[in-house]
């Protein structure tokens, strides 16, 4: 039971003013995260662009203008400045702007960012959970890359960032804005902007509720969408080297804002506003996605019935229901197997007792045959044995004759 | 689709100040520190203490000594009654407190009532239930499909546990009461009214006192297994040597040697609260509120909420004697304690406190 709260004041220093600075510190010791998405045409300069950011050398290599689908590539890179380390996912579309039809081209990059919102509320949900070291994965800010055409607004960019202006921090930029005039870009920037705003496109606004930074970022929001040029060469200007592009009409300054708006977006996106890009990815978009998908699995917060953990309870239930959906499909599959098994067993049955019935034949032709053989000699046999005994018989006879023969001789000559 | 994440350096580091002007590698990564600590000052803090102990051990006096105004349950009441109630009664004040620009939600828990009662088993019962009201209700809002954006914190952060300065050992009743609550909340165990102790007996009570939690397995503040590094260790280790600290509390204040400081004056002497000769106070508000208070926060809302919320989903799952509509309420002790939990013994309170001892 709560009675309402006091204020009261301090008779003497107490100490609590360190908190701010004990939060802090276990922050340093853990490790920020910050992820970065950048869509635009191949080619237009994300990879350059997020080179001269974070004054390093991601890995990169040049994309292929052919890719049938656009594709994501995420890279993750450890980075460092004085104490603070710094986790950074830069996602850059590839392909983006380069099939013959661009109608599913937005949808890859609304997957992607479903699939961390998803991998996060997975985890929010598990029983045993780790959440203060779970790689946080979700899209801070989204880098939308405009071609400098000068015109306008393509029918792809305005039908993208309406898709995602409600699952992700918009950032919209003018790539490669060394291509543009001063007063083409100011009449661009007012095209664009009324643009979006007539198709009613929600893109970050840069925070004004601290009165520290109010100021600043409310001229910020007035110089939307900032105007970039990324370079990592350096050339000497004056007696130093800065990064720029070296034209033979002269040298775009990347870091000079009367060139450029590089050092705006620098500022707005990593020195003033890192931390409200994550506060508002988790606070505003995250909720509204896990609002969705537990509404859309079914589940009810106003429910007078509803006792304490039926979010829980209802998520076991589908839970069980997936797995005896699972169950089936797996028996059903068994079956099938089975049953196939079956047949080929009873083919194979078949085909045995063919070979035997043919086996049988043939031994019983063998039989045959042998008996009709043993016929033959049997014949053969019988003929020599008669032979035999007619020639024995014919001896006898021939040999009788001749001696009866030679008695008559003899009795002749006497 | 993530490849393995890899160290680059912007090069060089820069060091120092934030001037970007011709600085070539200044990226302005560091700057998230300082959004941060804007973001907190904006937001404002909560912390919830609570203060347990027999009456009459200067609880309340500690509590205002601490942070040095009138937080204590009976300064907030115009005509402080000083009956010990008949059962132990929780009642919670909170006070809206602002030091240099940070603002600070404090709530105290004061129990009267606690180890007053002839009868003290289960004295520890209704201190248990609060604690866990306190972690059912932020789990309630945490899964609610609509939820607010900032999830108000009414967790207890921290169980200060008054000892009584015998001088001897601990007592059934302390030993009982820590062992239990040291598995649901961080408890910082103080040796009250150490102004009758000598500085001898103070260093043998304490060494009993350690010896005996070692003994009964009881884990206070700061518990060995949440170091987290070598750091750490090293800090938390001095600490844990020197606790119980032996306190004296104070809210007023007299002139020692030309300087205004709180104490306690006697026939004897005048005891200096803040003075780590004397007590043992000046060592406790270091550690409660200059720097070990984000800590004790962080480990509340990590470890001891996180377990508390996994044992409460897995009971809602679990249980052959749970129908899957009955999830088991742990909302009050009035209401018929026929709730049966894994089969325990039909007394709702125990029962369930019994279980969630049990399956630590």
């Amino acid at each position: 039971p709560n009675d309402p709260s006091r204020s009261l004041s301090l008779s003497g220093h107490v100490g609590f003013d360190s908190l701010p600075d004990q939060l802090v510190n276990k922050s340093t010791c853990q490790g920020f995260c910050f992820n970065i998405l950048c869509i635009g045409e191949t080619g237009i300069g994300k990879s350059t662009l997020m080179d001269t950011l974070f004054n390093t050398n991601f890995e990169n290599f040049e994309a292929s203008h052919f890719e049938p689908q656009v594709k994501l590539r995420a890279q993750t890179y450890d980075l460092q400045e004085s104490n603070v380390r710094l986790r950074l996912t830069v996602v850059n579309t590839v392909g983006f702007g380069d099939q013959m039809n661009k109608q599913e081209s937005y949808q890859p990059v609304v997957d992607y960012i479903d699939r961390q919102f998803e991998s996060y509320l997975q985890e929010e949900l598990k029983i045993k959970r780790s959440l203060h070291s779970y790689h946080d994965s979700r899209v801070h800010a989204c880098l939308y890359f405009i071609s400098p055409t000068g015109h306008s607004l393509k029918s792809l960019d305005l039908v993208t960032m309406k898709k995602l202006d409600s699952k992700v921090n918009i950032i919209p930029v003018i790539a490669k804005a060394d291509t543009i005039s001063k007063s083409e870009l100011h009449k661009f920037k007012i095209k664009i902007m009324s643009e979006l705003v007539s198709n009613g496109v929600q893109i970050y606004q840069f925070p004004l509720d601290d009165e520290t930074v109010a100021q600043v970022n409310t001229a910020m929001n007035g110089l939307l969408p900032f105007a970039v040029v990324g370079s990592t060469e350096e050339v000497s200007v004056g007696n130093k080297m800065v990064k720029a592009r070296q034209y033979p009409w002269g040298v775009v300054q990347v870091e000079n804002e009367t060139h450029c708006d590089f050092v705006k977006l620098r500022e707005m996106l990593i020195c003033v506003n890192m931390e409200d890009l994550r506060e508002q990815t988790h606070t505003a978009h995250y909720e509204l996605y896990r609002r969705c998908k537990l509404e859309e699995m079914g589940f009810k917060d106003t429910d007078p019935e509803s006792k304490p953990v039926s979010l829980q309870e209802t998520y076991e239930a589908k839970r069980q229901e997936f797995l005896l959906e699972l169950q089936k499909r797996e028996e059903e599959m068994r079956q099938m197997f089975v049953q196939r098994v079956k047949e080929k067993e009873s083919e194979l049955k078949d085909s045995e007792r063919e070979l035997q019935n043919r086996f049988e034949q043939l031994k019983r032709l063998h039989a045959d045959e042998k008996a009709a053989l043993e016929e033959k000699r049997r014949l053969l046999e019988d003929d020599q044995s008669s032979f035999g005994k007619r020639r024995a018989a014919a001896q006898l006879l021939a040999a009788q004759n001749l001696t009866s023969n030679g008695k008559k001789d003899k009795d002749r000559k006497k | 689709m993530t490849d393995s994440a890899k160290l680059h350096q912007p090069h060089p580091p820069p060091k120092g100040e934030r001037s970007h002007a011709g600085d070539f590698s200044y990226v302005g990564i560091d700057a998230i520190l300082e959004q941060m600590r804007r973001k907190a000052m904006k937001q404002g803090f909560e912390l919830n203490i609570m203060v347990v102990g027999q009456s009459g051990l200067g609880k309340s006096t500690l509590m205002n000594t601490l942070f040095k105004s009138k937080v204590s349950r009976k300064s907030a009441q115009p005509n402080p009654e000083e009956k010990i109630p008949q059962t132990i009664e929780i009642k919670s004040i909170s006070h809206d407190i602002e030091e240099k620009g940070v603002r600070m939600k404090l709530a105290v828990i004061d129990t009267p009532g606690f180890g007053d009662q002839i009868n003290n088993e289960n004295c520890w019962q209704p201190i248990m239930k609060f604690i866990n009201d306190q972690y059912e209700a932020y789990l309630q809002e945490e899964i609610n499909i609509d939820r607010k954006k900032r999830i108000p914190d009414s967790r207890v952060h921290c169980c200060i546990y008054f000892i009584p300065p015998t001088g001897h050992c601990l007592r059934p009743l302390d030993v009982e009461f820590m062992r239990r609550l040291s598995k649901v909340v961080n408890i910082v165990p103080v040796i009250a009214k150490a102004d009758t102790l000598t500085l001898e007996e103070r260093d043998d009570f304490k060494q009993t006192i350690r010896e005996e939690l070692r003994a009964n397995g009881i884990d206070v503040y700061p518990q060995k297994e949440f170091d987290e590094d070598a750091e750490d260790r090293l800090i938390n280790d001095k600490i844990r040597e020197m606790i119980p600290f032996a306190v004296v509390g104070s809210d007023q204040e007299y002139q020692v040697n030309g300087k205004k400081i709180l104490g306690r004056k006697t026939k004897w002497g005048t005891i200096e609260v803040e003075n780590i000769a004397h007590c043992e106070f000046a060592y406790l508000r270091d550690l409660l509120i200059r720097t070990h208070m984000q800590n004790i926060k962080d480990i509340t809302g990590s470890i001891h909420y996180e377990m508390y919320r996994v044992r409460r989903l897995n009971e809602s799952n679990a249980g052959p004697g749970l129908a899957p509509g009955q999830a088991p309420t742990l909302v009050s002790a009035h209401t018929n304690g026929q709730t049966k939990v894994n089969g325990g013994p039909p007394n709702g309170m125990a029962a369930q406190c019994e279980v969630l001892t049990h399956e630590m």
